[in-house]
């Protein structure tokens, strides 16, 4: 549904199809569909819809993808300004999700 | 004392383990209800380790799971009727998305549970089910290079398991895809409105003494009068980003979640306006609606945090504009509210 659809052109989400070997995880861990096999190699279909979890990028035996993941959250990045680090939903031990 | 979800114990290979049940008791629905307004969100945990779902034997599933009592409580009712070896991972009470995030729910977890667990003494087979959305943290090749057994990707919701077996442990297109219906939304309204913390109590009381300023001094009378209006225009604000933006969600325009809660909080802001909260002077009803707007733009902001489809870059993008506006908005509007206390513009 495209209310459901994030700001455009903004993924960090790369795919080396050469090094890829159709094993079809990303299209597996992927919650937004965002991959498909074609001619057996993996191919970006919904790049808008990424969300940079990284889910495909750490079950790609091939490293053939990359992502800078994160959290997308407002509060998380605030925590890191605040802090000097990097983003992070972790809350420092209070109340967290 | 012993939880109330355990119903026995039952000897194996690999030491005693507790069994548990498949049915949620009244308590278990009372405390459902309680997290869900965020209270004792955070210490309600299960014990991690091995549990028995019915009477499992050596070629019985195994399934992973986070010991956030919410998320064991989901998956133990979803296998109802069914044999099966439940593994909980010490995920410090957090969901297993988010623990995921985290890394908590992670390569290095799983190795440490199924060896303190002695797993491969309880079953014969080599595989673990693991829920998809685990795979934030889990990275399935390694798993299976540290502990020899095999991750298969389970459906994203742990109702889905039933199907997920029926299918072959194999997941449908539907059930990987994570949605975020109206109903889902709603249910984590309490929780966003309890993040405000005790600002809740600090903001209004502040708004409340300061209420009671005018040009020849103080009035009690006036702190009241005004300072109720103000509360209310603040809880309208803090109600129009964190639960009717939430709520209504893909259905206002724009993709930014700041313009969203602008926009709600703007349309509620005509109600206040009509019922004149909004003061009767100009520079107090354009102070009201940049305050108003830029609260309930930065708390429907802050859902982004909540919603399941916001990436790192684009968050990151949205605040670069956002964060200055909303903080500059909401600076002038107080300034300009003190100032309509003093001069009638």
């Amino acid at each position: 549904m495209n209310g459901f659809i994030y700001l455009s052109n903004v993924t960090t989400l790369a795919l080396d199809r050469e090094k890829c070997n159709g094993c079809r995880m990303c299209v597996v861990v992927c919650p937004h569909e965002v991959f498909a096999i074609e001619n057996r190699k993996a191919t970006i279909i919904r790049k808008d819809q990424c969300m940079e979890c990284g889910a495909c990028a750490l079950n790609c035996s091939e490293n053939a993808i990359t992502v800078k993941s994160g959290v997308g959250c407002v509060t998380g990045i605030i925590n890191g300004l605040l802090r000097g680090t990097e983003p992070t939903c972790d809350c420092g031990g209070g109340e967290c999700c | 004392m012993e939880p109330g979800y355990i119903t026995g114990y039952m000897e194996t290979p690999a030491g005693t383990i507790p069994g548990i049940s498949t049915t949620w008791s009244i308590g278990d629905r009372m405390s459902t209800i309680r997290v869900r307004w965020s209270v004792g969100r955070m210490k309600y945990r299960v014990s991690p380790g091995i549990y028995a779902v019915g009477s499992p034997d050596p070629s019985s599933p195994v399934f992973v799971t986070a010991n956030f009592k919410l998320t064991f409580d989901h998956v133990r009712r979803a296998l109802a009727d069914m044999n099966a070896w439940l593994l909980v991972l010490d995920t410090r009470g957090i969901n297993v998305w988010c623990a995921a995030g985290k890394g908590t729910f992670s390569t290095k977890e799983i190795t440490r549970m199924v060896n303190l667990t002695g797993l491969e003494k309880l079953v014969t087979h080599h595989k673990i089910i693991v829920p998809q959305l685990g795979a934030v943290g889990v990275s399935a090749h390694e798993v299976r290079k540290q502990t020899g057994f095999s991750v298969i990707y389970g459906p994203v919701r742990a109702a889905d398991i039933p199907a997920f077996m029926a299918g072959g442990l194999k997941s449908s297109e539907k059930m990987r895809r994570v949605t975020f219906p109206l109903w889902e939304r709603l249910k984590l309204i309490p929780v966003e409105l309890a993040n405000g913390g005790y600002y809740l109590l600090l903001v209004p009381a502040m708004f409340l003494i300061l209420s009671g300023l005018y040009r020849w001094g103080y009035s009690t009378g006036l702190a009241f009068s005004d300072g109720l209006k103000a509360i209310v225009n603040l809880c309208t604000a803090y109600l129009a980003g964190s639960a009717l933006t939430p709520a209504l969600l893909p259905w206002i325009p724009f993709r930014r979640f700041s313009l969203k809660g602008l926009t709600m909080g703007w349309l509620t802001a005509i109600l206040l306006f009509i019922i004149h909260f909004l003061g009767t002077t100009p520079v107090s009803i354009i102070s009201w609606l940049l305050m108003i707007g830029g609260l309930s733009s930065f708390t429907a902001m802050t859902f982004t945090g909540t919603s399941t489809f916001t990436s790192l870059s684009g968050v990151q993008k949205e605040m670069k504009t956002a964060l200055p506006v909303q903080i500059g908005m909401t600076a002038l509007g107080v300034a300009g509210w003190l100032l309509s206390k003093f001069i009638y513009l």
